[in-house]
């Protein structure tokens, strides 16, 4: 089972794709960039402060994203034994953290200009800083841990305790009382967003999902690569 | 209008701050990435430059193998 996902067959693709990853990507960002700084209005409320949306919200949707594939590849690499499903979580793990950062970040500075306050001990916040905790962890593990059998086992561990944070995240706002406003952008229900602010947000989501495609390439590549040096070591 | 672009009626510090931010953090985890590839990428080539006549005929029997030098001389030129 899954033998179209051997790392000999992949490489054949990834060793390739990055250069067209990378060009894609920086169309759909220039094209994301002016939309969300220049073209889209600003909010009758929050004013031109609103457009830290753009690179808040897609960072907080993919860093979460990101977790819920590691986890699901930690789970298949029980059930499989797929040697290839932790290759492919460990090569997710350096985007997330980076899109996680992000979102804490600039949500941070967004809630400045909105709340009066860098930060709260706010349910949706705090959720997210856990999940930083969760991502540190699981890199961290992959750097501490040298035996094969444990590393996997010990990251597969982190990664399916720290995906219980995902819905606690989603669902912070409706479960608690907080600064946090809920969703504007919804697939179950009605979206309440204006379409000028939609498409742009849209954009820059498609911009930042390239990008963290392009980083897994390029460390995925690393990775197999470190293998293959190993290989002719034992030759 | 450039003003207004710049100062984004007293918000443009917040957002072109976390653009920024964005944009730094992007250009500095796909440096880092890259180095490690490029690392990674020279240290194959020089290993396999080591290797006797009959042990480069079984490493090129990998796939992979002619892949990752294949790759490593597309990106120089």
């Amino acid at each position: 089972m899954f033998k179209f996902l051997e790392p000999n067959k992949i490489f054949l693709i990834t060793s390739k794709a990055p250069k067209y990853v990378f060009f894609i990507f920086i169309v759909v960002l220039s094209i994301g960039l002016v939309e969300a700084l220049f073209i889209s209005p600003e909010d009758y409320i929050q004013s031109h402060s609103v457009r830290i949306m753009y690179v808040h919200v897609p960072s907080a949707w993919i860093s979460l994203g990101i977790f819920s594939l590691i986890a699901l590849l930690s789970v298949g690499s029980f059930i499989f034994k797929n040697k290839n499903f932790p290759l492919i979580a460990k090569s997710l793990a350096p985007s997330g953290f980076v899109f996680n950062i992000i979102a804490l970040v600039t949500g941070s500075i967004w809630g400045k200009p909105t709340w009066g306050t860098w930060w709260a001990w706010d349910a949706r916040i705090t959720s997210m800083l856990i999940l930083v905790l969760f991502y540190s962890m699981y890199i961290l593990a992959w750097r501490i841990f040298d035996k094969k059998e444990q590393v996997i086992k010990i990251t597969s561990i982190i990664a399916i305790l720290g995906v219980i944070n995902v819905p606690i995240i989603k669902f912070s706002v409706d479960w608690w009382s907080t600064l946090h406003q809920n969703s504007s952008v919804n697939i179950l229900s009605e979206t309440s967003i204006h379409p000028s602010m939609l498409v742009p947000l849209l954009i820059m989501t498609a911009a930042f999902s390239l990008f963290s495609l392009l980083i897994f390439l390029m460390k995925y590549n690393t990775e197999l690569i470190k293998i293959k040096n190993k290989g002719l070591d034992r030759l | 209008m450039i003003e207004e672009i710049i100062f984004m009626k007293g918000y443009g510090l917040y957002v072109w701050s976390a653009f920024s931010f964005t944009l730094i953090s992007f250009a500095t985890l796909y440096v880092l990435i890259k180095i490690n590839l490029v690392k990674e990428q020279n240290k194959f080539t020089v290993k396999f430059g080591l290797l006797n006549d009959a042990e480069v005929k079984v490493a090129k029997a990998q796939s992979t193998n002619r892949e990752i030098l294949l790759s490593r001389i597309s990106s120089k030129i």
